[in-house]
Formats: structure tokens, sequence, C-alpha cells
């Protein structure tokens, strides 16, 4: 056994013997670490000390807030993660978990989160009563849920396209199926995983900010973090503070891309399936530092170590070579599917009950007219988002030099959580005494339209060079050069930027549709109005309805308009 | 060699019958094959692609459970407990892992204590020559290389017997020849820790090359047509006239229809009438056969070997080639030779029209389903015809995946003779060519 730990172990000792490198990974890494602990001490205070320390205005205090709205996003982000192991692998492993699982999973991905908010605060404080522990909780929670569902299932689509051959092999060596998992899915999901989690976690800054400070009927809970001091400087209309705050925001957000999520890629690239070596592989100059400093072995330590503690609670070999599939008893079937079909009635009996019970005509047709409008908004909003950005990211995306360097900008923009800005707009609204009710429905995709710019890049930088010369020397220009190359060409990832984007605003209209700056609130109407008054009101049962009129909104436009779309265009437009 | 010892059987296959798709039903893919594996041999399935054979390796790996049948594995004094071990056509490494990491997989799965775990596999990996290579990742490997891994990781668990699944078709022609001769030299110096050797190839050469017997599957189901013994004595010179007479000789028992008595018209391809399964296979390419076997040096006839060397073929590529000709009688397969039909010769020297012409009189007069498509849209006022409809006809007698194809070759075939045409836009057949 000491021969394999023995590499890592000599690298541990030679770090006695430090140079320079290892003195800046070692001040950064202890540095994080000191304020984590730091910062973990807040977190189990009683709920009181809440009152006692109030959220300050005072931009000193900024970095302390900054830091627990990073250490909530990054709670849920292993919430995630491992909710992410444990349910996407059931699915993919068992069949009937699988059936209820992934459905499941596509219909949560189109749940409005913001509505969430008010069940889940009263839930977690109800849980740990006088303790700031359920709020943060509560906030973690919201995270979560805007995270778990599309990452669960990204690693489930990977667990169901591991290579034929590969997993024959561990059939055929008889591997157990926790190496298995160790040894195949975990390595050949990871790539996939760590860019959906770094997309995931650009969605949560979202509702961090939203989370931190939220009013449900009569109960405020305030955490210290970055999104009650933006709530605070609103409230005092402190037009400063929200400077601070969004340059906070910005720094926080480039921090943790460059020391976590860029060093995590550039790792996870070596666990890409690919045969042959890759051009350009990810790189990352804080993973080539911890390289350097032979730290990364320390780092991914606990990782292995994990790995093998898990492997000694291995049970006895399985003799290689036995029959890999297994008939279901047919009686254990019969009662499994006779489970599901009772489920299923109850589930529906007691929703119908309770839905009838007070569910009127005048509310069902306020909801449903709300909606109506909202998606009015939303699809005008994207029809004009694509009017913009369509042209501008193929022309970008066209020029490889720019397309480099606009791209991370984009993507930058897309995580920067645009709630933050939504009191400039609300000055400006004010200001000039706008109509709420046109002028507001831009905040609602003020964050998401970066997903339509940055696929689009994507899209049209990978059009084919010959394809563009052959359209060049033919003299294919003008209109006719974008209906034939350029708009079949990013049709598919232009479809894929889209869907993201219209799901986000519908999402975003919650809290798009009512803004508030100092006593000025301003309030459109839509869906999302109804949602968050409804939620102010402390009104469990038109949230609820809110929330299930929306969430059948998301997911039939998605069946209705972007998967027919995007199936059209897999079949005729992709150029490979 | 070992030939005066009576023979102990090593792994016997019974009855097997498997199907693909759901039970009960599915398209069947083996039927009823029996197999009896000795010690010291090396055995060759050779078929073409639907011949199952594939499935039948697997099936005595233990990767799929056949739905009829019985796959026994049988002990003896000098191998108590006779285990497999497979190597892929694909290779099938695990790219994050290294070389040394991919070869001790099947020990640590086994428990295997890790110093021990480290001597055995760089006893295999020096054993198959990759020494030097032992912490390279497999992406930085040539694909020769990869195989090699692929065979030491197979060595390193010392299996009674070696599954290999078309190892070296990945491969090109020269590390492939290498890779086999070194192959051939570990086994006859029986260094190899194995009793016996399976191999499954689409390669006739290859097969007569290896193996000590060699069993040929019909397609669709994959059947076991004949078993030939190869005693041409090692090492085994490809020039050789036994070895190419032996190469002919198989050549001829795969172009054998199932019965001779069967008449020309019924076709070469499974299923009769409409419900023929027609193989994907361009129009240019038939017409690029014609042509060489029309020039010189073949004058009109060519024995498949050669054409298959000459064209650098394999027979996957080339029999679908030669049965279409067959077919449409542009051609005739007597034995193992391909003799084109005047019509054929005449064909070759056409011009590009005339070719058409010819091309869409063979279509419509021998293949049923063009002439069906055709005839329906002749009828129709509107010269249209949904290409739903056509599908689900076809999907009566085959699977869907069948139908497909074969309504995919069918469409080729009709636009090159300007029969009909079919519009992707609104999936329709119909006889005017666009303005």
């Amino acid at each position: 056994m000491t021969s394999t730990r023995l590499p890592s172990f000599s690298r541990m000792l030679r770090l006695s013997r430090p140079n320079r490198e290892d003195a800046i990974a070692f001040a950064i890494l202890s540095g994080l670490a000191v304020l984590v602990f730091r910062t973990a001490e807040g977190v189990v205070a009683p709920l009181s000390s809440l009152d006692l320390e109030p959220v300050t205005l005072d931009p000193a205090h900024l970095p302390y807030y900054a830091l627990r709205t990073v250490l909530r996003m990054f709670a849920a982000l292993f919430a995630s993660t491992v909710f992410t192991l444990v349910v996407a692998t059931l699915a993919a492993r068992s069949r009937h978990a699988g059936r209820l699982i992934v459905p499941a999973l596509d219909i949560l991905q189109s749940v409005p989160i913001l509505g969430f908010l008010t069940f889940t605060v009263t839930f977690f404080m109800n849980l740990f009563p006088g303790s700031v522990l359920g709020v943060e909780l509560a906030s973690v929670f919201a995270i979560f849920t805007s995270q778990a569902w599309n990452m669960a299932f990204s690693f489930y689509q990977s667990l169901r396209s591991v290579p034929d051959d590969l997993e024959e092999v561990c059939y055929g060596f008889g591997l157990s199926p926790l190496r298995r998992f160790l040894r195949l899915d975990l390595p050949y999901a990871t790539p996939a995983l760590v860019w959906n989690a770094m997309m995931s976690m650009s969605g949560g800054w979202f509702f961090v900010v939203a989370s931190e400070a939220i009013t449900v009927g009569n109960t405020t809970a305030t955490l210290p973090g970055i999104g009650s001091y933006l709530a605070l400087a609103i409230q005092q209309q402190d037009f400063r503070a929200v400077g601070w705050a969004v340059g906070a925001m910005a720094v926080v957000i480039l921090a943790y891309d460059q020391l976590f999520f860029r060093p995590i890629v550039a790792w996870a690239d070596r666990f890409r399936f690919e045969q042959t070596a890759g051009a350009d592989a990810p790189r990352s100059w804080f993973h080539g530092l911890l390289r350097r400093t032979r730290l990364l072995p320390v780092v991914l330590a606990p990782l292995g170590a994990l790995g093998r503690l898990l492997l000694t609670l291995e049970p006895r070999p399985r003799r290689s070579g036995a029959a890999r599939v297994r008939q279901p008893g047919h009686w254990a079937e019969r009662a499994w599917q006779l489970g599901v079909w009772l489920g299923v009635a109850v589930a529906l009996g007691w929703t119908g009950h309770y839905l009838l019970s007070w569910l009127t005509m005048a509310d069902l047709t306020q909801a449903l007219g709300d909606a109506l409008i909202t998606m009015l908004r939303v699809i005008v909003l994207i029809a004009l988002a694509s009017l913009v950005w369509v042209p501008l990211g193929v022309m970008i995306g066209l020029r490889p030099r720019l397309a480099e360097r606009v791209q991370p900008v984009a993507q930058f923009l897309a995580a920067f959580p645009a709630n933050v800005l939504f009191p400039f707009a609300v000055i400006a609204i004010v200001r000039f005494d706008l109509a709420p009710d046109v002028w507001l429905s831009p905040l609602m995709i003020l964050g998401t339209q970066w997903y339509i710019l940055f696929n689009v890049i994507a899209g049209a930088s990978a059009i084919p060079n010959d394809l563009r010369e052959a359209a060049g020397m033919f003299g294919v220009k003008g209109w006719q050069w974008w209906r034939q190359v350029a708009l079949p060409g990013v049709f598919p990832y232009y479809v894929t930027g889209a869907l993201t984007a219209s799901g986000g605003s519908w999402n975003a209209s919650i809290v798009a549709e009512v803004v508030t700056w100092g006593d000025h609130h301003l309030r459109a109407h839509g869906l999302g109005a109804y949602i968050a008054d409804a939620t102010t009101a402390g009104n469990y049962r038109q949230v609820a309805l809110g929330i299930a009129v929306m969430s059948l909104f998301v997911l039939g436009f998605n069946r209705l308009v972007w998967r027919p779309l995007y199936a059209f265009g897999e079949r005729r437009l992709r150029l490979s | 060699m070992a030939t005066i010892v009576p023979a102990q059987p090593l792994i016997e296959v019974k009855g097997l019958n498997h199907f693909y798709g759901p039970p009960p039903g599915g398209h069947l893919v083996l039927e009823n094959v029996d197999l009896t594996l000795y010690q010291n041999e090396v055995v060759g399935l050779l078929g073409r692609s639907g011949s199952g054979k594939s499935t039948l390796l697997r099936s005595i790996a233990g990767l799929i459970q056949p739905r009829q049948g019985t796959v026994t594995r049988i002990a003896s004094p000098d191998c108590p407990d006779p285990s497999v071990a497979m190597v892929f056509q694909t290779f099938a490494l695990f790219p994050w892992l290294t070389v040394l990491q991919n070869v001790e997989l099947g020990l640590e799965a086994q428990k295997v204590p890790a110093p021990e775990r480290r001597t055995r596999a760089l006893a295999a990996i020096d054993l198959i020559g990759l020494d030097g290579f032992e912490n390279a990742y497999p992406k930085e490997l040539s694909g020769g290389m990869r195989q090699r891994v692929g065979l030491a990781r197979a060595l390193v668990v010392n299996p009674a017997l070696l599954l290999m699944d078309e190892p070296f078709s990945a491969l090109d022609v020269l590390t492939a020849e290498t890779l086999r001769t070194d192959l051939l030299d570990l086994w006859s110096e029986g260094r190899m820790p194995i009793q016996s050797i399976l191999i499954v190839t689409h390669n006739i050469e290859e097969a007569v090359q290896m193996c000590d017997r060699i069993l040929v599957f019909s397609s669709n189901p994959g059947r076991v047509v004949a078993e030939i013994k190869v005693d041409i004595p090692r090492p085994r010179d490809r020039l050789d006239p036994p070895f190419r007479a032996l190469v002919d000789d198989i050549y001829a028992r795969m172009t054998a229809r199932p019965s001779d008595a069967a008449p020309l018209r019924e076709g070469v391809f499974p299923g009769t009438g409409i419900a023929m399964v027609l193989p994907h296979v361009s129009t240019n390419t038939l017409a690029g056969l014609i042509e060489e076997v029309d020039g010189t040096p073949f004058n009109g006839q060519a024995s498949m070997a050669e054409l298959a060397d000459s064209l650098n073929f394999e027979i996957d590529d080339l029999f679908p080639m030669a049965e279409t000709l067959q077919l449409l009688r542009f051609a005739e397969l007597r034995g193992a030779q391909l003799l084109l039909t005047p019509a054929a010769r005449r064909y070759a020297q056409a011009d590009v029209d005339h070719r058409k012409a010819m091309f869409g009189e063979a279509l419509l007069a021998h293949v049923p389903l063009a002439g069906h498509i055709r005839r329906i849209l002749d009828e129709r006022a509107s010269h249209k015809a949904p290409a739903r409809r056509f599908r689900d006809e076809l999907e009566d007698h085959m699977s869907p995946d069948f139908a497909s194809e074969t309504l995919k070759t069918v469409t080729n075939w009709g636009r090159y003779a300007e029969v009909f045409t079919y519009h992707e836009d609104d999936d329709q057949f119909s006889l005017e060519d666009p303005q």
C-alpha cells in the first residue's frame, strides 16, 4: 500500500524548501481559510444577534458581508454537488427511479425559484427557531434550488452517455458498482459537471441577492450579506452605497472565477473524453501556480482519501464474467407500478381537494391574465434582445481575436446579478416619470440577454472557415449572406441561448415587476408582480397559484416553442 | 504441435439464440449457434457486420445474456477456473488513467495487493513491448500502442481465454500487421498466460493468417455456415499458394447463396419483394466498381480477393456492392468470381445520361420497392406520396433501423436514376423535378 501513497507524501515533504510561488499560494489559501472560519462563527449565532449587529452601510463592513454571501454560495454548491451525485446516479442506475426523477428534474428546472422563498423561509425558520441557522439555510436552499436541478440533469445525461466499451471493460473485470463509479462514471461526467456548476453558480448570484433580505408577511429576516446591504441601500436611497455593492459584487465574481472555477476547469480537462491530445486546453494561472508549488496533490489529497475510504467499504469482489443483465421479478414490477399509480392518485386527489377548497374563478382568471401579460413581455424582450445581440454576436464571433476578448466579458455579465442594477433603472423611471408597465420590462432581460450574446458568439466562431470562404468567393453578401450563411450557422446555438434567457426572464419577473427605491414603489402588471405582492402579503395560496401558473407557462413555452426549434436546428442546421 | 493429445474443451456454447429488442419478439441476430472451444487453439469468427459475431463474443464474455441457450465454462485439472478477458476494437482505454493504471484495473477489481499488482502489471507491460510508456496517458499514444495497452490489460488477469473483437480493424495496415505478428510470436512461443484465443474479424486474410479454425457466419440472422480447419504450418505466408487458395475458398463460401438452387431473381438480401433489406451503397461506388472490373487487368471478371486487395476494401465494403450489382443484373457472383453482365459492360462505356437510363431501367425492373414507389406515384393524380406510408409498409417486415436505411438507399438510387425524387421538408416522394 505504501508504494502508492509515497509519491504524494514525498511531494508534501518537499514543501519544507519553499519557493516564491509557495509563499503566494500559501498566503492566498490561508487567508481564505481564516476568513472562512471567522465567517462560520457568525452563522451559528443566535437570531437576536442579527438585531444587535444590524447591517450597516459602512463600506468597511462590505468585505465581511461579501464573504458571508460567498460562503452561502459555496455551501449551496456543495449541497447541490452531493445532491447531484446521489440523485442523478440513482436515476441513471435504477430504471424505476429514473422514470420518476428525470421528469421531476425537468419540471423543477422550470419552476420559478424566487416564488419558493416564501415557503422555504418559513419552513427553515420554524425548523431552527431562534437561530440564524434557519434563515441561513433558507437562503442557501434558495441558491441550491437554482443549481441542483440542472447540475443533476447534466450529470444524469453524462452517465447515460458513458461509452459502451468502457462499461463493458468494467463488467468484464467485475468492478464493484462503487469502484466503477469512481473509476468510470465520475471522471467521465466531471468536465460537464464542472462546466454546469460554473453556469449554475452564475445563476445563483441572482438568488442570493434576492434571498438575503426577505419579508414574508410580518416576518423580516435580514442576513449579513451583499444582498441585504443592497436592500438597505435601496431603502435609505443611498446611491453611493449601491455603487459600493455593485463594485463588491464585481470583485467577488472575478475572484471566485479566477481562484476557484478556472483552476477546476483546467484541472477537469484531464477527464475530457477524447483519444487525441486536445488543441487548446483551458488554462488558469492559479492552477498553474498550484501545480508549480506542488500544492495540488495536497489540495486534492482529501478527495483521494475519501475515495479510498469509500473503497474500504466495498463488498467482496464479484466473480468476473457474471451476466450483467438481471431480469426484474414479475411481481416486484407489478407492485412497483401499483405503488406509483397509487402515489399519483393520492397526490392528484390531495392537490385537487386543496385547490378546490379555496380556488375562486376570480383568482384563476387574474393569475392567467397576468401570466399572459408577462408572456407578452418575455416574447417582445427576447425578440428585441435577439435583434440586437444576434447581429452583434455574429460580427464578434467571426473575428476570433475580438471574440476571445468579448466572450469572458459576456460570461461575466451573465453571472452578474442584474437585480443589483435595478435601483438605477428605478431612479431613471421615477426621474422621467415613465410608465412602469413598459419601462420596468427591460429589467427582466437585463441579466439574461447575455446568454443570447455568448451563445451566438460561440456559434459564429464555429462556422467553418471554408464555408465563409466559399460565400466570399461567390460574392454572397447582404441579406443573402445572413439568410444562408450566418443565421443557419448560429441557429442551434442561438436557440440554446434564447431558451436560457427566456426561462431566466420569467423567473426575473418576480423581482423586476415590482421594484422600490426608498418610498417610491413601482409596479407593473404581470404574473411576477402577482407573486411578489402575494409574498409580501403572506398570502401563501396566491403564491402557490402564481408559481403553478408560471411553471405551466415556462414548461409549455419550452415544450411548444424551444424544443421543436432546437430539434429542427439539430436535424437540419448542425454543422458537423 | 499438440494435436496428438485429445483436445480438452474450454468453453461450450449450446443452442444460442439472441434477439435485439424487448422480449418477446425482436430482431433475430443469432440463430441456433453451437460452438466448442478447446485448449491450445486460435479460433476465428468470420462474418459481415450484422452476422452477430460480436454478440456471440459478448455472450461468451458474459456481457450479454442470450435469450436462449447456454454458455458453459469447463473446468479441467490444468485450468480449474476458466476465466475470460477481452480486447476491444476501440481499445476501450480510460483516458484519465495512465498506461500502468489502465493495466492494473482488472487486478484492482480483484483486490490484488498493491505490490503484487505493480509487479504483474509491469511484467505484462514488458511482455507486450510497452516498457517506457508506463506513465503515459492513452491520448499520448499511437493507435498501435493503445491496442498494446488493451492487450496487456487483458493478459495481466491471466485469462484462460482471450477474446478479441476486431482488435486490428481500427489500425492502419502496417501497424495492424506488426501487432498481428507480435501476437502470433508470443502465442507460438507460449509466452502468454492463456489457453486459447477467440478472435472476431471481417478480414479473411487475417483469419487465415491467425487461426487454427475459422467459423464462417452468415448475416441476418447470424448462423454458422461453415467451419474451416486451417492446416497451413506457421509462420504463414500470404503469398503461399495454399494460403491464397484457402482465401479464395472462403470468399466463395461467403458469396454462396443459402441454397444454390435458389433462383437468381430473388436476390441475395434478406426479405423478398418490397420487404427486401437494401444495403447503403452509393451509386458512385457502384459505377466505380463496374469501371474497375470492366477495365484492365480484370476485363469483366475479377476474383473477390483480388478486388479487395487492389481496392483496399474490407469484406463489409465489397460484399454489399457486389451483391447490389448482382441484384440489378449488372454482375453475377460465381464462386469467388465477380462477372460483369453485358449490360454492365455497356454501362461502363456509356455517357452520363445513358448510364442513368440504364440504371433506372434495372432499378424499376429488379428492385421491387423502387417499382412499388414509382407505381404509386404514377397512379396518383398529384404524383406525390408521403414517405411515411412506405416507411410503415417496410416496418411491417423489418426493424425501424433497417426500414430507414432501406428507404434511404432506394431514395438515393431513385434520385440518381431520376425515376422519382424526395423532399425532406415535407417528407414526400414525387415525380417532378425542381423547376
